[in-house]
């Protein structure tokens, strides 16, 4: 028989802390449905999509009920949809997206992710025209996932791109501003993108990646504080261990449900995303973590070194537990996905730029943050830039997730709903990066020797 | 297969008696069980062998649930699976 205490911990983690598989995704390969006639791409995409993901969702409740585990979302991701449109003679990307999002109603799927352009390097055709069609892409549908590469170690930073996206997501606020502008908190810049990742928005399924894919991403910032939370006042060493032993845990459930799911949709086996990925259920939060580990409030002096504890250990427990790990692996940091985010940004002591700080040593990067309404495209593009430079430079993803609220300025909320939240707009620097972005051009990819 | 039955609540009559007669009438074999009062509360686990079972275990489990809401516990029916990934190596 197993232990009585290991079987009521895992209950109570369930129960009581939240613990959670946060997503399923699918990655569906695209690369076959190319045509010069877009109709007949159209077709084939909702075709090979449903074909493949039409057990996704019964299969994912299915393994839910018979493990007693939360499987939270059930999400597909698509090879970059400007790799499709670019075959096409008729370059109208917003087509493909109301294709997708018909996809995966037809699936009952959470999410769709993949109108995605790469474009680190520079434009190739498509991407140009699926950057510009993101706005109304995001207006029309309400599953569709966007993002957008931008800069990669490898390749430096595209600076064109980034100008571009600084009026992409000013352009999509605008457009979907009825609806507490939405269309931002499904649209993410990269730099650094992953090719496997689950987590949405930025799920996008890779050119490397095979015919179709299982990738799972685990969740569980309660059941890490509750851990912490009874161990009492022991030093960091302690704390370190206890977070890699609870991260270990969480993540051989992410795998079994993974292989599980592998196994019976006959789809291989991608990877297991090791993440601790927030809610904003009270008791689900990441800055709680950083507060149980001794921060009287998330955003303090203190919160950076915290929160590299944290994210290595996550990564350290995690990775013996998995097969295979890949996609972003770490702890997010969305603000309005996060209980303990919303409330140390109300109360002024989470600030953006503790914010750009804490993303150097954790994963992801600015993510979810609400942001004047009126701040100009060119300071959008100068965030963009700066995240990206952290990414390019220390060789992790980095991303950008900004709500530009429309008509709202500090102080103000917004609120999206279910796993998206809500929270204040947050303050920016308000001097002007104009000059800096109207040069276009690229940034040079960065030294990887002579490291200081 | 097998999984693992975890009543939590306040103790009263036929506990076992209702969990056993649902076992039965889906030909899940009762392998072990365990009871203890922790903080209070009566905690059941059962060890069951659903290899033979009538039913797809993902109906027994919706049973079970519907069995816990009706006596007032928490009852659930898990893949014994879950327990043997995330506590063993």
């Amino acid at each position: 028989m197993i232990n009585t205490k290991d079987i009521m911990e895992t209950i109570t983690m369930i129960q009581d802390e939240h613990l959670d598989v946060r997503t399923i995704t699918m990655g569906i390969s695209l690369l076959d449905c190319c045509d010069s006639d877009i109709d007949k791409v159209c077709e084939r995409v909702y075709e090979k999509i449903t074909r493949y993901a039409r057990n996704l969702v019964k299969t994912g409740e299915d393994i839910e009920k018979e493990y007693g585990i939360p499987i939270i979302n059930k999400r597909i991701s698509v090879t970059p949809i400007a790799m499709i449109v670019a075959s096409c003679n008729e370059k109208n990307p917003v087509r493909i997206a109301i294709t997708l999002e018909k996809a995966a109603l037809a699936c009952g799927v959470n999410f769709i992710g993949g109108y995605s352009a790469l474009v680190q390097k520079g434009f190739s055709p498509g991407d140009r025209e699926l950057i510009e069609s993101i706005p109304e892409a995001m207006s029309v549908t309400d599953h569709v996932c966007s993002s957008v590469n931008i800069g990669s170690t490898k390749a430096g930073i595209n600076m064109d791109a980034v100008k571009l996206m600084g009026h992409t997501v000013r352009r999509t606020a605008e457009l979907t501003a009825d609806r507490d502008c939405i269309g931002c908190a499904k649209l993410v810049v990269f730099c650094n993108a992953p090719e496997d990742n689950p987590f949405m928005a930025g799920a996008f399924h890779g050119a490397g990646e095979p015919d179709c894919v299982i990738n799972v991403g685990v969740s569980g910032p309660g059941v890490v504080r509750a851990a912490l939370a009874k161990a009492g006042d022991c030093d960091l060493t302690s704390v370190a261990d206890i977070i890699k032993k609870t991260a270990f845990k969480i993540t051989r459930m992410g795998q079994l449900v993974a292989l599980e799911t592998s196994k019976r949709l006959n789809v291989p086996f991608g990877i297991v995303d090791l993440s601790l990925a927030p809610t904003p259920a009270i008791g689900d939060s990441v800055a709680h973590i950083l507060e149980e580990i001794g921060l009287e409030c998330c955003g303090a002096h203190g919160t950076t070194a915290a929160l590299a504890l944290l994210n290595d250990a996550v990564k350290k427990g995690g990775v013996m537990a998995s097969s295979h790990v890949g996609g972003l692996s770490g702890a997010f940091i969305p603000v309005t996905e996060d209980a303990g985010m919303i409330n140390a940004a109300r109360t002024g002591c989470l600030r953006i730029e503790k914010l750009e700080a804490m993303t150097a040593v954790c994963s992801v990067g600015l993510d979810m943050i609400n942001v004047p309404g009126n701040t100009p495209a060119e300071v959008i593009s100068a965030i963009i830039a700066d995240e990206a430079a952290i990414g390019m430079v220390n060789s992790k993803t980095t991303a950008v997730r900004l709500i530009p609220a429309i008509g709202k300025n500090v102080g103000d909320e917004l609120s999206f709903g279910g796993l998206l939240g809500g929270g204040p707009v947050m303050q920016l620097n308000t001097w002007s990066p104009a000059r800096f972005i109207s040069r276009g051009g690229r940034i040079p990819a960065p030294m990887q020797s002579l490291k200081n | 297969m097998r999984a693992v039955v975890t009543v939590i609540g306040k103790d009263t009559v036929g506990i076992l008696a209702n969990i056993s007669s649902a076992c039965a009438k889906h030909q899940n074999n009762i392998l072990e069980v365990t009871q203890s009062v922790m903080q209070d509360l009566f905690v059941m686990i059962m060890l069951i062998d659903i290899s033979k079972s009538n039913i797809p275990f993902t109906e027994f489990s919706d049973e079970m649930s519907a069995l816990g809401t009706e006596m007032g516990l928490s009852i659930s029916a898990m893949h014994e699976d879950i327990f043997n990934s995330m506590h063993r190596i």
